[in-house]
């Protein structure tokens, strides 16, 4: 995974900054927490974490939802319900993110007639493209199980749902969970290009504030320890439920 | 009257994986309470055979009746047929995320939609019939494969079927827990069940089968009482095979 000592990866990425940061270009006085100008600026930083996060968050529920559906049909006997999962996914990941993003928030109005705000743009926009990817996570995953395991289930005569539910998918889940984590990583990095329609989310606010301070370096540095602490939670996260999951077995 | 017509029947039933043919136009009878063994050498379709009686393996020709039912595409024959049929593998496919007990439960509760706790009863009884009820708690990985194998075999009791297919049960196994596992086998036959058992364990062929078969190429090349399968089989391919398996 990302890192095995998060707090040491830190530390080192960290020192070339703050070394230079005594070098007299550097101006960190614009985020300096013990002037009052410094703490509305930080605040005004963080202010975005809850939107990158509440957004990516229910962008990946969404995606393994839709991944999981698409996914599905792939896995058939029948040529034309994997041609389905195909065009899918073929066409999904040939969009690139920004231009889905643009396209839902400007476009998709026009199709539907209904206006919908930057979060749920964005939203659609993220979970929409990750689903494709979803779609073959779960596919290989599924794929991975073993036969016996479904002609056991056929077997005791489960239906094809109860077999998907209880006995598949809650196995192909645990092997996928590495790939899944990744996603979310991936998720939360992408949700940067939101800022292209006005989301208040974290490189928004960066953005804003360096049209107002004129201090880009040390923002953007900022925003980029943001990110970095906010993946290291996260995959500190997926390694903890991994491990639990599998001293679950035990 | 139940016993007067068959309760499995396979009438010309064949099967092809791609342009090999598996089975060739294959008729069997096998009546309530019957215990059938089959042998035969590897890759003479006798996994093949047993898995058609569930559908776990589509005929293309031929008929398959069990117990009045028709075996077709017909999704409800077929889920009927299943919950009748009960299948104990070679390589045990058990649940490995699931305790036993949760493995054991799963088709009662889900598929003969029994309470939890109802099934949790039955689950123990047959727990306790394969002679592992204090194993409940644990996951399948924790327990030895002769003990795996008999969870396997409480799981498909639990289902309550009519017939019980067995394919080599015990080639996974290490010999010295090949006994307990043939043991619950020989029990079950005597307690009535319905059997067809693919195996190569002619002690327990020799104590148990009303009918043995040996299969070839696809084929059902001798089928006779174990007495006179033994003794005299009529087919040189069956002496051949006998003779190879009964030397050590
Ligand atoms: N899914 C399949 N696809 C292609 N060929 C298959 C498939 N299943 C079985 N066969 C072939 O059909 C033939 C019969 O297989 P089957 O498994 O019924 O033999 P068997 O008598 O059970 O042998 P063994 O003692 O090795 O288990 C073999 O030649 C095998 O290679
Ligand atoms: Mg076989």
């Amino acid at each position: 995974m990302l890192v095995t000592r998060p707090l040491n990866k830190i530390l080192v990425l960290l020192l070339p900054l703050l070394l230079s940061g005594c070098a007299a270009d550097w101006g960190w006085y614009v985020v300096n927490p013990t002037t009052k100008t410094g703490m509305t600026n930080l605040r005004f930083l963080l202010s975005g974490l809850y939107y990158t996060v509440s957004l990516s968050l229910i962008a990946i529920l969404i995606s393994v939802f839709v991944g999981l559906l698409v996914a599905l049909p792939g896995l058939s006997q029948k040529p034309y319900l994997r041609r389905i999962n195909r065009v899918y996914v073929e066409l999904v990941r040939a969009i690139p993110i920004l231009v889905l993003i643009l396209w839902v928030y400007y476009g998709l109005p026009q199709v539907t007639g209904l206006s919908i705000g930057v979060f749920w743009a964005g939203v659609i926009a993220l979970a929409l493209s990750d689903s494709a990817f979803q779609a073959e996570i779960f596919r290989a995953g599924i794929q991975s199980i073993d036969k016996g395991q479904y002609e056991a289930s056929h077997s005791i005569s489960l239906s094809y749902t109860d077999m998907m539910r209880f006995v598949i998918l809650p196995q192909a889940i645990k092997r996928i969970l590495p790939a899944l984590g990744n996603q979310l990583v991936y998720m939360l990095k992408m949700s940067s290009l939101v800022s292209v329609i006005g989301m208040q989310e974290l490189t928004r606010k960066a953005n804003e504030l360096v049209v107002s301070e004129y201090r880009p370096l040390e923002i953007y540095t900022i925003l980029v320890l943001e990110y970095l602490v906010l993946i290291l939670i996260v995959s500190a996260g997926v390694r903890w439920l991994e491990r639990r999951m599998k001293t679950d077995e035990r | 009257m139940p016993t007067a017509s068959p309760l499995i029947k396979l009438d010309a039933v064949s099967k092809h994986f791609g342009e090999f043919q598996a089975l060739k136009q294959v008729s069997l009878e096998v009546k309530r309470g019957e215990k059938v063994v089959i042998c035969g050498p590897s890759g003479s379709g006798k996994s093949t055979l047993i898995r058609c009686v569930n559908r776990l393996e589509a005929h293309e020709s031929g008929t398959i009746v069990i117990d009045g039912i028709k075996l077709d595409e017909n999704p409800q024959n077929m889920r009927k047929i299943r919950s009748k049929v009960g299948m104990v593998f070679q390589q045990f496919n058990l649940f490995p995320h699931l305790t036993v007990l949760e493995n054991l439960m799963l088709g009662p509760v889900r598929a003969r939609k029994l309470s939890a706790d109802k099934a949790r009863e039955t689950a123990l009884t047959y727990l306790g019939r394969v002679r592992i009820p204090e194993q409940a708690d644990k996951y399948p990985r924790q327990l030895s494969g002769g003990q795996q194998q008999r969870v396997a075999i409480a799981r498909s009791l639990c289902m309550e079927p009519e017939i019980l297919l067995f394919d080599e049960p015990t080639s996974a196994l290490d010999p010295e827990m090949i006994n307990e596992v043939l043991d619950v086998m020989v029990e079950l036959a005597d307690s009535g069940m319905t059997m067809i058992c693919v195996t190569h364990e002619m002690g327990f062929a020799k104590k148990v089968a009303d009918k043995m078969i040996f299969m070839d190429h696809g084929e059902i090349v001798e089928e006779a009482t174990p007495k006179k399968f033994f003794a005299a089989p009529e087919s040189q391919r069956c002496q051949d095979f006998l003779e190879k398996i009964l030397q050590h």
